[in-house]
């Protein structure tokens, strides 16, 4: 790879048989010069393949993304401690696997943003498609718009703060972390859930089998008021733990049990 | 057995057929408890299989190779087609993926240890990947499964290649349940759960639906990895046909199918009796699948379902498989069922040769088990010589019958070496009835 002092092209590389298109690291400043120690990537002129490769053995600390186009897998599988900064929509698991760097969506994302996230900080200011931080384990996600369904579906760990609603199926079989909803929750919300806490200031639609509304009490509101704090929600007025709502388990279903199977 | 007279015939006592042993206790067991069986292991109706298939030695028409002398090579390269490091493997015969929570540790480490001896591949499953196995395992294959279990990007990069699950033999469109006596403070740790509850394994993936996502996530998998590592699609033979064909136009590099045969560590015995087909019906419908593609041999395709011995390895691969893999021989090969702990199978309900209750975390050989005392009794080096052993045994078998056909890779045995002995295997297997060239459904004379 060119050195990033000297903005160049990268010969073209073969991957699986297939030419990869020439990435080219370009300044990010309009006069050439690099601003800050921060890399662009234009996904109009390269690839995300040259990105990626670049993020997970990183020269630097700070990136900026360019022309996202909706390309999938943007700054996917970085392990690192860096700063990406994506301006534009970005498709499937942008993010995806997630671990230490913030990632910042000037835009919406598609599918399984920040999936299986085991740390860091990954935010979007637009809205996000289905499975928003599916199975993650760590890290904080920061949905500023709403999200689809499946938000949080299999949680291990993430926490999940959406700023508007978030859709059906949300929460499914959630195994841990926290998931805040400052709008409404669709139907289905928790369904099956274990040991995941769910915040909710709105309406949820329905909860599903095994999720039951459970008193917030002060630790809970602590929490709550961490987190929207570490979402950049002041926890006062409106957005005051005391405006929202906690779900949980039940723990019905822990045990298969065939007086259950209805609730199946 | 127990209540039945030894000799029911001489007493002029006649079995039903519809109504036998097997099933009137099934349904007395139903009554009494309420609740359906739920066991490991895979079908044990008969089925049309690899029994029902012959080679046809060369003679006067083919040349054999001399068997002790002429080399019969037995390698196989899986995953070359987009992964920078494919797989290479000394012989044909792979581990399957069975998970540590299903198994001991200590069970993980002995498939490792055995599978390394001899060159092949090991396969993690639900729950992610152990340091024993890793560390003992020279090819090991990630599975990313529909529960995401103990899976994080840290292990996937360790793996030497990723096999993404949509199922598996024993319950195609089934998801799972580890029951809680087998939930072990470290299963649970490495699970995010609750120690002691009964663990529902997702049945579908959470954040993609249907080929074209898959398409997706194969693509992230490969930015995750940097390109470099295989990426197998493991399904459940159903309607295989269309499902590898979906499974390659996703981008699999690897397409494993496991016909209803293949073992399970917990399944409701409806399930694994009642849904999917056959190892011998699945083959030719992949192989169609990818000939049509013009992807025979470019995308590998690994076969699982009730392998035993070299001559099911060397018929899956005469039927067009580049591999096959193996589980429930494995364990057996560890020690699973072994006669020596009959007193210990009877003492639980079950016997040697009988044994499946994988599900319940009692097993007297220490395999399918958490219990650290019981797990304790297999060592993972001997067990490891075992599999070792067997591996060696199932290669020399296949590489017997490839030079009796006369080829000089068991890779080079065809359909044409094979005949069957029932319309039902001829008719699966699309190879000719013995002493006739009827395939039936393809036409030709009988």
């Amino acid at each position: 790879m060119a050195p990033l002092s000297d903005p160049g092209t990268v010969d073209p590389a073969t991957v699986g048989g297939a030419a990869v298109e020439a990435a080219t690291l370009t300044e990010s400043a309009a006069d050439g010069a690099r601003t800050a120690g921060t890399v662009t990537f234009d996904l109009a002129a390269t690839t995300v393949r040259a990105l990626n490769s670049e993020l997970h053995a990183p020269s630097a600390t700070s990136y900026e993304v360019l022309r996202p186009q909706g390309a999938h897998a943007i700054a996917a599988g970085v392990h690192a401690p860096l700063t990406v900064d994506i301006r534009g929509h970005a498709g499937y698991y942008c993010a995806g696997m997630n671990d230490g760097a913030t990632v910042t969506v000037h835009g919406s994302v598609g599918t399984g943003v920040a999936e299986n996230m085991m740390s860091g900080v990954v935010r979007v200011r637009g809205d996000a498609s289905q499975s928003a931080g599916a199975t993650g384990h760590g890290g904080l996600l920061v949905i500023e718009g709403s999200a689809s369904m499946r938000c949080g579906i299999s949680m291990k760990g993430i926490d999940i703060v959406v700023g508007g609603d978030i859709g059906p199926m949300s929460a499914f079989m959630a195994q841990a972390g926290r998931l805040v909803v400052c709008g409404d929750a669709g139907d289905g919300l928790g369904d099956s859930i274990y040991e995941a806490r769910i915040y909710v200031r709105g309406a949820a639609g329905g909860l599903g089998a095994d999720c039951v509304e459970k008193e917030l009490r002060p630790e809970h509101a602590a929490e709550l008021a961490e987190l929207l704090t570490a979402a950049g929600i002041e926890p006062t007025g409106a957005y005051a733990p005391t405006r929202f709502r906690r779900y949980g388990s039940a723990r019905r279903l822990y045990h298969f049990a065939t007086h259950n199977s209805a609730a199946y | 057995m127990t209540g039945y007279p030894p000799d029911t015939a001489s007493l002029g006592l006649r079995e039903s057929h519809t109504f036998d042993r097997a099933t009137i206790a099934g349904i007395q067991r139903a009554a009494a408890t309420g609740i359906y069986d739920v066991r490991g292991g895979g079908a044990k109706r008969r089925l049309p299989h690899f029994d029902d298939l012959l080679f046809l030695g060369a003679s006067m028409s083919r040349y054999p190779l001399e068997g002790y002398r002429e080399r019969c090579a037995t390698d196989v390269v899986l995953g070359d087609r987009n992964a920078r490091y494919p797989l290479h493997l000394a012989i044909p015969v792979t581990i399957a993926g069975m998970s540590f929570g299903a198994l001991s540790a200590q069970a993980k480490e002995a498939l490792g240890r055995g599978a390394s001896e001899v060159g092949t591949s090991t396969t993690t499953g639900d729950g992610g990947m152990t340091p024993e196995e890793r560390g003992q395992s020279k090819h090991l294959v990630y599975q990313y499964l529909p529960s995401r279990y103990g899976m994080n990007p840290t292990d996937l990069r360790k793996a030497d290649a990723i096999e993404v699950v949509l199922g598996q033999g024993a319950k195609p469109g089934g998801g799972g349940m580890l029951l809680g006596q087998k939930i072990s403070g470290r299963v649970a740790q490495m699970r995010t759960l609750p120690a002691g509850i009964d663990q529902r394994s997702a049945c579908r993936h959470p954040d993609w639906t249907g080929p074209d996502d898959l398409a997706i996530k194969i693509l992230e998998l490969r930015e995750i990895t940097d390109w470099e590592k295989p990426i197998y699609v493991k399904i459940g033979a159903s309607r295989t046909y269309y499902d590898v064909k979906l499974a390659v136009a996703s981008g699999a590099d690897v397409v494993v199918v496991d016909g209803m045969q293949g073992g399970t560590a917990a399944t409701q015995d409806v399930f694994i009796e009642h849904v999917g087909i056959p190892t011998l019906a699945a083959i030719p419908q992949a192989v169609q699948a990818l000939r049509e593609l013009g992807l025979h041999r470019k995308v590998q395709l690994i076969v699982s379902g009730g392998i035993r011995t070299g001559a099911d390895v060397a018929k899956a691969m005469a039927l067009g498989a580049d591999a096959v893999a193996i589980g429930t021989a494995a364990l057996i090969a560890l020690g699973d069922n072994d006669p020596r702990h009959a007193d210990e199978y009877a003492g639980i309900g079950s016997a040697a040769g009988f044994y499946d209750d994988y599900q319940d975390g009692r097993d007297p050989a220490g395999i399918t088990t958490q219990d650290p005392e019981l797990a304790a009794r297999l060592d993972p080096a001997e067990g490891g010589r075992r599999l070792a052993n067997y591996l060696r045994v199932l290669t020399m078998e296949a590489q017997t019958i490839a030079r009796a056909c006369g080829k000089s890779h068991v890779r080079n045995l065809e359909p044409e070496d094979l005949v069957a002995l029932t319309i039902e295997a001829a008719a699966m297997a699309r190879v000719p009835l013995a002493g006739t060239s009827w395939i039936p459904g393809q036409g030709g004379a009988p």
